[in-house]
């Protein structure tokens, strides 16, 4: 792997011991993890605690008639079954339901009314002494229901989809169609067309869904949940159950996984802080594997391209059109075709985006949502593109360069993209590639090469931090970000550390907990830029707190000198101008007879700055897939992925988002799809044994490229955030690298076997 | 999951009696099937009969017959790496080792791996209806989603495949199934062992109420020097077969002198037509023999839907099959991962 960082500029501290940034440091939690003592929101056990198990609808569309509680009750260890006939009047108005990451329209509401809206929704949650009993009891249930005709079918609903509302914060309509595409398209010289289909795909992470919540005597509670982020949870709670927030405190400090599926509250922290608050006691609820396809996925989605060519191998036009499924209620919205208006040049575009109501869950974020569906289509047209126009699929790209965004009409406030293209294709050998169809083989296996890329928004979000420096010469930040495995942990301690030129383990970053200063739920591959500046900033204010007293010290050769006169760096205050006049960090809180400082402070994009760009991160894939030449079974045996986006805060942790991202690029091309029947609008491959996600023997090589890129636009930090741009362009690089290899041109996802046949 | 007694059965006679007289009681083995289909309420036994300690029955020794007999409770992971099994049954050794994850094949058993029910995904989900699950209410994978399902011997009540790998060898190797039920011991021919689902899907195998299973006979022949498992899949490990072929070859020079071919994630249970092998004796080993046995075997076949595909996917799966254990060209250590999956 290159490891082409920018040095760090945070401090111009050069080669000091305490410089952090950019560096390949290991994770800070990871003795905790492996060692156990990390404890997810299943794992806490706190005295006297109840177990409930939700029981799902087995039906789409109905209503419940009759719900035969008396019997289960009657068991031994069975407390209490909730369901809509017997939940407490909650809040009345949508707007209580409505989390921070909500689509338009009306929030389902667990247990609300005898109306079922989607198969598997939950109806009734049985909480007993233990969760074998409450297992058990649930499975005994009798439920009828009434049923009623349901549509769950997009291929059927081509023609009613239509255009959303506003949709939820993020969500940005396609631009108006600019030039005149449909006479550029029909005088090009070079045209292709087609429909570009995945089916819905669930998160699956490792973990399932749990909520642990603590009933306190004073009637407090804590939540202990798995979300991406507690403030979204404790605001949806503390509306709908009319609590304060200091009623009701929500913690996560890790989480085994979330991809977008922690975005939301999911209903069993609505159950479990229904039954807590009923019945006055600590109850446990965690949903099962099976139940883990209950909720939001990633919408199954049609695209259809049209793309035309000049003579000289130009753009002339472009059409991208999706349409993706959403609920009866709410109306989920993602950014499927705006990229393809952004990542070419092109004068002639028309873009289309709808959605059609089915009676099925709302769709949910899920890693680059919109993007990585979006970036399918694309990449995987432009290849058919550039095939029909007779030329090399990344000497088309680098034709189509766009040196501006032509949504926006503004330039990039950076971009290297070339530099991605450049670099990758060195490394992958493209230069070798032959480019007819099946023209490279060894044996039964037919060798393909292909390529593609991607384009993710550079985003920051308002968040706080605080921090508390002792006299021990120790240093604690908190925010209440989230950490799902993406390495918050480590990069905050890092930048924290390095801020102050502390060692690393004089510092503890603490996140997760709403008793902490508020962040962002933790998405968009946001929280670098905005938990990151949030913690230098209140790192950089105990430091001039630090300086202040440092300057009282006697004889200090810091006197007169301002905060910008002056460095951290191997826990020292050095001045700049002359480093050898300095002050050890230790010795201030010492003779100041002080016991610790305290800073809180928050961070927020800087709008007037960025207001005149557009900001992205961008990357290139590269892929070479192994194809039997008879039976279709491919085996995708090396990846290139190169990224810019800004400044890699850690290399170590940075390279595993990436490699994992590649991992599902794999996945979603060869693999994920959760099928329904539709007889029964349900989901039929829902457990992890026929839900196909790559194992250890489905992945090769991966090669991580970290192209330079310098930007002090985005953010003080210079950082894009690397959760979701290193999945862009993954499948659309494979599906095209099994055409060069079979010479079939597959267009609907994952490519099984049968589709090369 | 419902509640449930356990003991742990000491003597194979005492387990049969238990087993034969609580029609709610069920053995368990290694439970890495059992315990999934009590846990999503398919199976809803009352009484547990541990197998695990029943040590006599965990032996892979010598047989009268010049062949090998594999206990019923020897794990998977015992039995393909037992160095006799490697040597001899090189083919059964490659095809447990296809299956499963190491961390199943170490805890399931030889005879709960015949045992194995269905991985048709109505089966398992109690919303659905399911002829196999609850005789009657009709077969939801007809007119589904049936890709993993059979393209042979199913009938209009069932379509469901049998999922075992392990048995698709045992087929190809004509194994012996050893049982010891209520009316004393007796043996049953692989090849009668499963059965196809007919008008009673609910029934797998020919095992009669009370019989357990002791262990399994292989013959002395085992086609050590040309055999291969081809197992097709949607990932590379640790998913079941679309499709897979086993093979045993024995060749004079290019001339086929016996040949079995048993396929498996196709039918109720692992498929083989004797009178195709039959052809293929005194025939040479050439690429137009072997698609004419493919063909003749996937003669009768026929898709529902979402698993048309499998028949040409067979056909080619077979001409491979031959292809490598004639030639083979194929890795032999089992855990090298493309082994059975080029
Ligand atoms: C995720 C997953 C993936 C898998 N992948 C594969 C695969 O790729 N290929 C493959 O072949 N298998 C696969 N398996 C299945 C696995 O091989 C079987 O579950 C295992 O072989 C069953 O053995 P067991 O000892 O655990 O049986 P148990 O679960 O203990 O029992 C299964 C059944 O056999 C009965 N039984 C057990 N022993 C006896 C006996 N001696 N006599 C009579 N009845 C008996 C039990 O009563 C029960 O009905 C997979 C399983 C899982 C969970
Ligand atoms: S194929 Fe068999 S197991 Fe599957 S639904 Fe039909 S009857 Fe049930």
């Amino acid at each position: 792997m290159s490891q082409l960082i920018t040095t760090p500029r945070l401090v111009e501290a050069g080669t000091s011991n305490t410089s952090h940034i950019g560096k390949p440091t290991s994770r800070v939690e990871g003795p905790a993890k492996v060692t156990g003592t990390a404890k997810y929101s299943a794992e806490f056990n706190v005295p006297d605690m109840l177990y409930g198990y939700v029981v799902t609808s087995p039906i789409t569309k109905g209503r419940i008639t009759k719900i035969n509680t008396e019997p289960v009750l009657a068991l031994a260890g069975v407390v209490q079954i909730f369901s809509h006939e017997n939940v407490p009047s909650l809040a009345w108005f949508d707007r209580s339901y409505k989390d921070d990451v909500a689509p338009g329209g009306s929030p389902f509401r667990p247990l609300h009314d005898n109306e079922i809206k989607f198969n598997m929704q939950p109806v009734a949650l049985v909480v007993a002494e233990t969760f074998e009993v409450a297992r058990y009891a649930a499975s005994v249930l009798e439920i009828e229901y009434a049923e009623d005709k349901f549509d769950t079918n997009i291929d059927l609903k081509r023609d009613e989809g239509h255009e959303p509302g506003s949709g939820k914060t993020g969500f940005m309509p396609p631009p108006p169609p600019r030039g005149n595409p449909n006479d550029a398209l029909k005088n090009a010289t070079h045209r292709i067309e087609g429909e570009y289909i995945h089916g819905a795909q669930h998160h699956n992470p490792m973990e399932m869904f749990a909520t642990t919540v603590e009933y306190h005597p004073d009637g407090k509670i804590t939540a202990y949940d798995k979300t991406q982020g507690v403030y979204n949870v404790q605001q949806y709670i503390t509306k709908i159950f009319g609590l304060s927030k200091d009623q009701a405190r929500v913690v996560n400090h890790y989480m085994g996984g979330g991809f977008g599926s922690g975005l939301r509250p999911q209903y069993q922290v609505f159950l479990a802080v229904l039954a807590a608050l009923e019945l006055k006691q600590s109850v446990r609820v965690s949903l099962t594997r099976q139940q883990m396809f209950s909720f939001g996925h990633r919408p199954h989605t049609l695209q259809y391209l049209k793309m035309g060519t000049n003579p000289d191998g130009t753009l002339a036009a472009l059409h991208h059109h999706a349409l993706h499924e959403t609920s009866r209620f709410e109306e989920y919205t993602e950014n499927v075709v705006n990229w393809s208006g952004m990542l070419y040049q092109c004068e002639n575009v028309k873009l289309g985006y709808q959605v059609a109501e089915l009676d099925v869950y709302t769709p949910l974020d899920m890693r680059a949502p919109g993007a990585a569906t979006g970036s399918f289509g694309l990449e995987v047209a432009m290849d058919e593109m550039a095939y029909a126009a007779g030329i090399d699929p990344l000497d088309f790209r680098i034709r189509n360069y766009a040196e501006q965004d032509q949504n926006m009409k503004k330039p990039f406030s950076s971009k290297k993209l070339r530099e991605c293209y450049h670099e990758g294709a060195t490394r992958f050998g493209w230069d070798k590639r032959t480019p007819e169809p099946r023209s490279m083989r060894e044996g039964n296996q037919l060798i393909g090469w292909g390529m593609a890329g991607g384009v993710w928004d550079a985003s920051m979000q308002k968040a706080a931090a605080k921090a508390t420096f002792t006299a021990d010469g120790k240093l604690l930040v908190q925010s209440a970000a989230g950490e799902n495995g993406t390495g918050t942990y480590t990069i905050m301690t890092q930048i924290a550390a390095e801020t102050l030129g502390l060692p690393i383990e004089a510092v503890t970053f603490e996140l997760g907990d709403t008793n902490m200063p508020e962040a962002p739920v933790q998405g968009g591959s946001w929280t670098a830029a905005s938990v990151g500046s949030a913690v230098k900033n209140v790192c950089t204010d105990i430091g001039e707190k630090l300086l202040k007293l440092a300057q009282k010290m006697e004889g200090s050769p810091l006197k007169g000198a301002s905060i910008d006169d002056v460095h951290f760096a191997d826990g020292q205050i050095r001045l700049s101008a002359n480093p050898s006049e300095a002050v050890v960090v230790r010795d201030i809180l010492a003779a100041s007879g002080e016991e610790k400082l305290e800073a809180e402070t928050s961070a927020m994009p800087n709008l007037i700055k960025q207001q005149p760009y557009s900001m992205h991160s961008h990357n290139a894939v590269f892929a070479e897939v192994r194809v039997d030449e008879d039976l279709g079974t491919v085996h995708v045996t090396r990846v290139v992925n190169a990224v810019a986006a800004g400044r890699i805060l850690n290399t170590k942790t940075a390279r595993s988002q990436v490699l994992g991202s590649v991992v599902w690029g794999i996945s979603m091309a060869l693999m994920e799809e959760t099928v329904m029947d539709h007889t029964f609008g349900r989901y039929m491959n829902h457990n992890y044994a026929e839900y196909h996600i790559p194992v250890n023997a489905d992945i090769h090589d991966i090669d991580v490229i970290f192209v330079e890129e310098e930007d002090d636009k985005v953010n003080p930090l210079g950082v894009k955030g690397i959760g979701e741009v290193g999945m862009l362009g993954v499948a659309a690089a494979i599906t095209n690298a099994v055409y060069h290899a079979t010479g079939k041109r597959v267009r609907e996802l994952p490519i099984y076997m049968d589709k090369l046949l | 999951m419902n509640s449930f007694t356990y003991t742990s059965a000491t003597a194979v006679d005492a387990a049969v009696r238990e087993k034969s007289t609580n029609s709610k009681a069920a053995f368990v083995a290694g439970g890495t099937n059992l315990l999934d289909l009590m846990k999503e309420n398919v199976e809803r036994p009352t009484r547990l009969i541990g197998l695990n300690k029943l040590s006599d029955l965990a032996t892979i020794e010598n047989n009268p017959e010049g062949g090998l007999r594999l206990g019923a409770l020897a794990t998977n992971a015992d039995t393909a790496w037992h160095p006799e099994v490697e040597k001899r049954y090189p083919l059964l050794s490659q095809t447990i080792l296809a299956g499963a994850s190491p961390q199943l094949r170490n805890m399931a058993t030889n005879g709960g791996n015949l045992m194995q029910r269905t991985r048709c995904y109505y089966f398992y989900d109690l919303a659905t209806p399911c002829n196999k699950r609850e005789p009657g209410s009709g077969c939801s994978a007809l007119n589904g989603f049936n890709r993993i399902h059979a393209i042979l011997g199913a009938s209009e009540h069932c379509i469901a495949t049998y999922p075992s790998d392990m048995a698709v060898a045992l087929a190809a190797l004509e194994a012996t199934v050893r049982v010891s039920g209520p009316q004393g011991e007796r043996t049953i021919a692989f090849a009668d062992f499963h059965r196809l689902p007919g008008d009673h899907p609910e029934i797998d195998n020919t095992l009669e109420t009370g019989e357990l299973i002791t262990a399994l006979d292989l013959p002395a022949q085992g086609f050590e020097k040309n055999f291969t498992y081809l197992k097709l899949r949607d990932r590379t490990s640790y998913a079941f077969a679309v499709v897979s072929v086993a093979v045993g070859l024995e060749l004079e020079g290019n001339v086929i002198k016996e040949a079995r071919i048993a396929l498996g994630g196709v039918a109720h249970k692992p498929w083989r037509v004797v009178a195709v092998e039959e052809t293929l004796r005194g025939a040479t080993a050439t690429e137009d023999n072997f698609r004419e046995a493919a063909t003749a075997l996937l003669r009768d076949a026929q898709g529902y839907g979402s698993n048309n595909f499998k028949i040409e996917l067979a056909k080619r799966a077979v001409v491979r099959a031959l292809k490598q254990a004639t030639e083979m060209n194929q890795p032999l250590d089992a855990n090298a991962f493309l082994n059975s999956n080029p």
